[in-house]
């Protein structure tokens, strides 16, 4: 009981204290909001390049061509040691006529030169398209198909899928690198505005004491103030998300510059982001004033 | 009954001043005492280390059946619940009005909201400012604004009321209106007062309990004394 009557003056102490020291909270409120800021369109952008990174790894395949003379019993046998495989996520078959026929349709030239081919002597080759579950080990996979019996030649665009791979791990480790380091920053200079704030509180905390308030009893409202503020600065930078990244999605018709670098849909993207940065505000301002607070509770 | 009993305590500060040479010294409960010295003889220092503002270097003080020594600075709310405390320059809330000022002191203990009001409205009362509840503190007279910080020292109805120098601001009328202030609340609840002080009047005119300090010694420790050079 005595809890909850505690907590309901530390609520209704906060509240007061926001409106009563109104310059200061209008400060803090300030920092905060042009820090999530930055932080949401981070955030904003790590997603997507993260999706982005997912949607071009989904189009990663190997291609596997059998030889020649591979008959029909042979190509089952390679069927299932590929779907016994640990990376093996997916595969489909495709046989030579098959790959005839389509390759026809795709090309006026080919048709030509191609419709003179019967199925006993066409040159192409028996394949399987695999796609991989883990696109980091896809050189090693792609070097066990080799060793199969039956397989002539594996096909997974090796040098620049390598490369693109390392690069895309480099750019998806940086953009976290960047979230991370930009929500501390806005720690450090929500702290610090908290501590302009609680410096000029100073006395009233001292009193506290003097009148024998707990630490904790000190603590609650300065804390419940800090996420007050927290949750205040973080209105605008959310109407931002929700607005602006919806206005750029239609605006560029959801991709840039070519279909493949697709954005992520606005929904529920915009509702994610906006959760994370309501909570990333509401953790920052309770840190920020608990921190603030201790200095001044040894007296 | 003894409530403070102070054993050997020697206090020196960071810098090497030493405040307080091997105090030994007992005071009762329901006793009014003045504690008087001119200036850097200890007596701030020898209030501050009632309440714990200042931890002696050496000895033993026993606040209330309370350790001062042993206990930890989260732990330091437990004695000052049991004291309420009067400083010169009042320490009051700028912006809490004369009844806000008073009531926060209880309202830290999370007391409930009807035992708030009423003991709040019973201590401005004993001082006298009832008709002031809903004032700022600059809107009130040195002399009011302490008689707001004695509601509020005592409003916990503390044992042991602790006072530096609290007339020290005011002119003689209004130091003997705090100093009735005190005596009635001594008389009626029976509240042990300690103050700090170099008002001669006021400590020739009252009669009480006195502590002589000097450099740091005791001095002095009579029942019925006076001011004396």
């Amino acid at each position: 009981m005595r809890f909850f009557r505690m907590l309901g003056r530390s609520i209704r102490d906060a509240f007061k204290s926001v409106f009563r020291n109104f310059s200061l909270s209008l400060a803090s409120i300030s920092c905060i909001i042009i820090t999530l800021l930055i932080v949401a369109v981070a955030i904003i952008l790590t997603f997507n390049v993260e999706n982005f990174t997912k949607e071009m790894e989904k189009d990663l395949t190997i291609v596997v061509f059998l030889n020649n003379n591979t008959t029909e019993d042979q190509v089952k046998d390679v069927q299932q040691k590929l779907e016994k495989m640990n990376n093996v996520e997916s595969l489909t078959y495709q046989s030579k006529n098959a790959v005839k026929e389509e390759m026809r349709k795709e090309n006026e030239v080919f048709n030509e030169v191609m419709s003179t081919w019967k199925d006993d002597d066409n040159p192409l080759k028996d394949t399987f398209q695999v796609k991989v579950k883990d696109v980091e080990k896809i050189k090693d996979t792609a070097l066990k198909i080799k060793k199969l019996d039956q397989v002539s030649v594996v096909n997974y665009g090796e040098a620049w899928v390598d490369k693109m791979i390392s690069m895309f791990s480099v750019i998806e480790k940086g953009a976290y690198g960047v979230v991370i380091a930009l929500i501390l920053v806005t720690v450090f200079l929500i702290v610090n505005t908290i501590k302009l704030t609680i410096f000029s509180r100073k006395r009233e905390i001292s009193i506290m004491r003097l009148v024998g308030a707990s630490n904790i009893a000190i603590k609650t409202p300065f804390i419940v103030e800090g996420m007050i503020l927290g949750c205040i600065g973080s209105i605008l930078p959310i109407l931002a998300v929700c607005f602006g990244y919806v206005a750029l999605y239609n605006h560029l018709n959801g991709y840039v510059y070519t279909e493949i670098i697709k954005l992520v849909e606005p929904e529920p993207f915009i509702y994610i982001v906006s959760g994370i940065i309501l909570i990333i505000g509401i953790l920052v301002g309770m840190i920020g004033s608990s921190s603030a607070v201790r200095k001044y509770l040894k007296v | 009954m003894e409530l403070i009993r102070i054993k050997n305590v020697t206090k020196q500060y960071k810098n090497g001043v030493t405040a307080i040479y091997d105090l030994s010294l007992s005071i009762k409960k329901g006793s009014f005492v003045f504690v008087i010295g001119g200036s850097g003889s200890g007596k701030s220092t020898f209030i501050k280390m009632l309440y714990r503002e200042e931890k002696p270097t050496k000895g033993e003080i026993i606040v209330g059946g309370l350790n001062v020594l042993k206990l930890r600075n989260k732990k330091v709310y437990k004695l000052r619940r049991k004291l309420g405390i009067v400083f010169q320059d009042y320490r009051l809330l700028p912006k809490s009005t004369v009844y806000e000022n008073v009531a926060f002191a209880i309202e830290v203990l999370g007391a409930r909201r009807d035992e708030i009001r009423k003991k709040t409205l019973k201590a401005i009362e004993l001082v006298g400012l009832k008709h002031k509840i809903h004032n700022y503190p600059d809107q009130l007279s040195g002399g009011e604004q302490q008689r707001v910080a004695i509601a509020r020292a005592i409003v916990n109805e503390p044992k042991l009321l602790l006072c530096d120098e609290p007339t020290g601001n005011l002119d003689p009328e209004m130091s003997m209106e705090i100093m009735q202030v005190l005596e009635q609340i001594n008389k009626s609840c029976g509240t042990t007062i300690i103050m700090a002080t170099h008002d001669k009047d006021i400590v020739n005119k009252m009669k009480k309990e006195v502590i002589v300090l000097k450099d740091g010694h005791l001095l002095k420790h009579v029942e019925k004394g006076e001011y004396e050079e």
